[in-house]
């Protein structure tokens, strides 16, 4: 489904890829929700983790909070192998001043892990 | 606490939805552009003009996306092509089943070239594939050299860069050289174009390249 901001979008996206591994009677205990974005993925932090606890209030997931791991740009140099991290996105290496690089991390968005709150779920 | 293992990428359903699309369009051997720019660059306006030039030479399809109302979709429909339009409601870029319906109302079987006009916005259609062969940025002389650096997603995972509105260049304070510098320190391997849709500068260049790749695309009968 399409929204008008696209972490609206993103958010659901990870709740239902949460749904696929977290069997029904534990949704509920769902605690927290880690994702991996990287910091040229095109996503505000901030805005998805709003969307993300706006959309779970409603779901299965009712008490699961975002955890995001925000992974840094890094591109290697094709030129002289040095590993930088340009800020702005470019493909500029911070040793040579080469523009020849591959990207090696930076532009992914995954979910990692979800935590579970077993004790709670022993209590009921 | 107990934790769950999930490692998975976030827009994979997406991306299953695209194969689908991208399988089509290989098996029907239809070339597939996703054009995206921000609102008003000149994108329907350079569908139009394209249209012009390859009509008769090839045989194309437009969906179009937007995020109200039918409008693109008539004015290309008024070219003499089918087009199929999407509406978003509110939505701020395509996905793939939202093109995945749109096919079904597409015969591929009688195209070369299928044209895929995105909701005008630089931010959010840059994550989402659509099963395209290549994303076509378009950005135009008025809105600043500094676009690639503030959109640096949608230029890094764009195969071809439109530089439109060229005819405006004496007026305004734009650089061209400056904007290709900086689109070339986000992906060096953009292949660019200067156009004017509405003097038709560069027109025919970006037309040929356009017809070279749906020919190639087409398997040998």
């Amino acid at each position: 489904m399409s929204r008008a901001v696209h972490e609206l979008s993103i958010a659901e996206n990870i709740l239902s890829i949460v749904g696929r591994y977290v069997p029904e009677g534990e949704r509920p205990f769902v605690r927290s929700v880690k994702v991996s974005i990287g910091a040229q993925a095109g996503i505000v932090p901030d805005s998805l983790k709003f969307c993300f606890e706006a959309v779970a209030s409603e779901s299965p997931f009712p008490a699961a909070t975002l955890v995001i791991e925000n992974v840094p740009f890094t591109i290697r140099c094709r030129t002289c192998g040095a590993i930088s991290s340009p800020e702005d996105g470019t493909l500029l290496c911070a040793s040579c001043g080469s523009m020849d690089a591959e990207i090696t991390g930076g532009t992914e968005m995954r979910v990692v892990e979800v935590e579970v709150d077993d004790a709670e779920k022993g209590v009921r | 606490m107990s934790v769950v293992t999930i490692e998975r990428k976030v827009l994979e359903k997406n991306d299953e939805v695209a194969l689908r699309n991208r399988t089509l369009f290989t098996d029907h051997g239809v070339y597939v552009i996703n054009m995206v720019s921000s609102p008003g660059a000149g994108k329907t306006t350079i569908l139009e003009k394209t249209i012009d030039l390859l009509k008769g030479k090839t045989r194309l399809a437009v969906i179009e996306g937007d995020v109200q109302t039918d409008i693109d979709a008539r004015r290309i429909e008024r070219s003499g092509i089918p087009a199929v339009q999407i509406v978003t409601r509110g939505g701020c870029h395509l996905e793939a089943n939202l093109v995945h319906e749109a096919l079904q109302s597409i015969k591929l079987a009688e195209l070369d070239l299928l044209v895929i006009e995105n909701v005008g916005n630089l931010v959010c259609p840059a994550n989402y594939d659509l099963g395209e062969n290549v994303k076509v940025v378009v950005a135009s002389t008025t809105e600043g050299d500094d676009k690639p650096l503030k959109y640096p997603a949608m230029f890094r995972n764009a195969a071809v860069l439109l530089i439109n509105k060229i005819d405006l260049v004496p007026y305004i304070n734009a650089r061209p050289d400056v904007l290709r510098k900086n689109a070339f320190s986000i992906n060096p391997h953009l292949v660019v174009f200067e156009t004017s849709a509405l003097t038709n500068q560069g027109m025919d260049a970006w037309a040929q390249w356009l017809l070279d790749q749906a020919t190639k695309t087409k398997p040998a009968r």
